[in-house]
């Protein structure tokens, strides 16, 4: 048994009598696959690519001979071109941009969170806790989504709570201040004047709206289990030889916690926040049935405002051009990831670990 | 190891992290007690009473309309239609895709992978135009083929069957081989059966993903009868079936589209709960 798994396989035997037929085989059983994959991902991506520079309005095939290559105009109208287009992907970016800010490190600092607190051996009904913080992860979008129109509306479950603390709530789904602008409905002349991507710079410096704040709640809700079992699963990987001789010398819980696991936890805490970089860049399902954008674009988000120009107002060539920038930004943050994940031979966290080397070899 | 000794700051540790463990187990739960709850009030006792885990009067007019008077039935179908066909799809192209990169030696297969990873890559929500696109094109928009052909393949799934069969070893299938069994054979008698516990995890994933789908169905159909519960819901959501705010309606529908996928999830929840473990693991 351990000899034949350890055994070289015949590479080199190619058209032996044990590996006859295995080229068309190997075809035949990745074919489907392949066509699958050619017809509905490929495929799609070049003629998407081709339509972002071209003036197809939608009707027929972009295919056909009536369409016509027009460069870069398509990009250029979304990122200059000083109209609508450009406010609104202005807009997008901004949303999505203080979406990122606030999910990415809440949603890691409370996934670990939890699961520091449940990775406790001598916890009592720990299953329980596991399941009640990763049942939000299975459920879908659209059931979450109706849940917290309800619970956000004016007067709902969440302002009913926050007036037992004498807190007037907020008009959640209707509210389009930035929550950092405080209630105030004007700034300064320099900010209020100057401008990026036709957006002022007092509504750049504004922050997620109240609209955009419960949703980045709900993100919050919905994705923290998930990351909460990556985490215990690193906990529970990690020896316990450090944790005691630290207890020995009598280093504090808290000083374990921060000096100890904290970096051994490194890889598991960077594969989390580039996740949900590239997460949180993809924001749709929320807006789509939700809040379609509003208040006054608020919770436009880049591949919404790509949907909505392509299907609603017929703009495919734009359309298909915010997808493709979109595209670009979440391909750099996964190549980040790979680049950084990439397998080394020794590293150096390796390097000043005192644990047994043999793991990082494999 | 110490013997373990419960001494007073211990107990009071203890109770303060229990006492936080239950607060925030609430903060996640709550929310799902007020939805049940909330499909069993009336409307107005849902605008007056949104927190109160008790409908007064308790009242089935939400389910009821649901299932006598609107399309939820259909949709439900659809979802169930479409969940079965891209289920049993990705096991078995996914296995097989898996299967012939883990194990078969052909010019190409290194290709094949890369180009796998690569489309792995590939942001689902930057694919909304462009399958649009190809299904226009190819005449298979707004049909059942449209919606379901195109999940019936996953990059994820192929790379993890790929990942368990480079896990087993090979001596069987050389066994199975050298009696001079097919490829084909020997990939449907010998090794399929050996692949239960990963062909789970395929099947636990297409569920979810199958039944949670929005997006594609969002853009693949148009016409009434195809919508799905996601859709459907959507439609409901953006004030199908009447006016008013229909929250008891919504949170129903929204319900009952759960009740699948969390039966799913406490039958695998040991699975569920390992399987994210088994991947950073490597």
């Amino acid at each position: 048994m351990t000899t034949a798994a350890t055994r070289p396989r015949p590479t080199t035997g190619r058209g032996g009598s044990i590996r006859k037929g295995e080229a068309p085989a190997g075809w035949l059983m990745t074919a489907p696959m392949l066509v699958l994959l050619g017809l509905f991902l490929v495929i799609p991506v070049l003629m998407a690519l081709w339509v972002s520079f071209s003036d197809w309005g939608g009707r027929g095939s972009p295919l056909e001979s009536g369409v016509n290559f027009i460069g870069f105009k398509n990009y250029s109208s979304v990122v200059s071109g000083g109209g609508l287009a450009e406010q609104n992907f202005g807009m997008a970016i901004k949303n999505n941009f203080w979406y990122v800010i606030f999910v990415v490190p809440i949603q890691t600092a409370v996934a670990l969170f939890l699961a520091v607190m449940v990775n406790n051996r001598r916890l009592k009904g720990s299953g329980f806790f596991r399941t009640a913080f990763y049942f939000p992860s299975v459920t879908s979008s659209v059931a979450i989504t109706v849940l917290w129109l309800f619970l956000f509306s004016t007067s709902g479950a969440i302002n009913k709570v926050l007036s037992w603390f004498s807190i007037h709530g907020p008009d959640w789904f209707n509210a389009p201040a930035g929550i950092l602008h405080f209630g105030a409905q004007s700034g300064p002349a320099v900010l209020m004047n100057h401008s990026f991507l036709r957006v002022t710079w007092w509504d750049w410096l504004g922050g997620p709206s109240w609209a955009m704040s419960a949703f980045i709640i709900m993100a919050v809700f919905t994705t923290s289990g998930t990351f909460m079992l990556l985490f215990l699963a690193a906990l529970q990987n990690l020896s316990g030889d450090l944790q005691e001789a630290a207890m020995v010398d009598g280093a504090s819980a808290g000083e374990r916690f921060w000096k100890i696991t904290l970096p051994q936890l490194r890889p598991t805490l960077f594969t989390v926040i580039t996740l949900g970089l590239i997460g949180c860049w993809q924001v749709f399902d929320q807006i789509a049935i939700g809040t379609h954008g509003g208040p006054s674009g608020t919770t436009l988000t880049p591949a919404y405002l790509s949907y909505q120009t392509s299907f609603g107002d017929g703009n495919w060539g734009q359309g298909s051009a915010i997808a493709f920038i979109l595209f670009v930004i979440i391909i750099l943050f996964t190549l980040f990831q790979r680049w950084v994940l990439r397998e080394r031979p020794i590293s150096k966290s390796r390097r000043l670990n005192p644990m047994p080397a043999r793991k990082a070899e494999r | 190891m110490k013997p373990f000794r419960w001494s007073t700051g211990r107990v009071a540790a203890q109770s303060v992290l229990y006492a936080l463990l239950i607060v925030l187990a609430l903060v996640y739960i709550m929310p799902f007690l007020i939805q049940i709850a909330t499909s069993f009030k009336t409307e107005q006792d849902a605008a007056v009473n949104p927190i109160s885990l008790i409908p007064s009067p308790f009242s089935l007019a939400a389910i009821t309309k649901l299932f006598a008077n609107s399309d939820f039935p259909l949709w439900f179908m659809n979802s169930a239609i479409v969940t079965v066909f891209v289920t049993l799809g990705r096991v078995f192209f996914d296995s097989m895709a898996g299967y012939a990169l883990a194990r078969l030696h052909f010019r190409g297969r290194n290709v094949v992978f890369a180009g796998l990873v690569a489309v792995m890559a590939v942001p689902g929500v930057v694919l909304l135009i462009p399958k649009f696109l190809v299904l226009n094109q190819l005449g298979i928009f707004d049909s059942y083929t449209g919606m379901i052909v195109p999940l019936l393949v996953d990059a994820a799934g192929v790379f993890i069957m790929k990942g368990f069969f480079e896990s087993i070893p090979v001596a069987v299938e050389e066994a199975a081989r050298i009696d001079g069994a097919g490829t084909f054979r020997l990939f449907w008698s010998v090794v399929l059966p050996m692949a239960r516990p990963a062909l789970i995890t395929i099947i636990i994933l297409s569920f979810q993903g199958s039944w949670n789908e929005f997006s594609h169905f969002l853009v693949a159909t148009q016409s009434p009868n195809l919508m799905t519960l996601t859709t459907g819901l959507n439609s409901l959501a953006n004030g199908g079936l009447g006016a008013g705010t229909q929250y008891p309606l919504k949170l129903a529908a929204a319900l009952i589209m759960t009740i699948p996928v969390a039966v799913m999830f406490f039958i695998f929840q040991k699975r569920i709960m390992n399987q994210s473990e088994g991947a950073v693991k490597e």
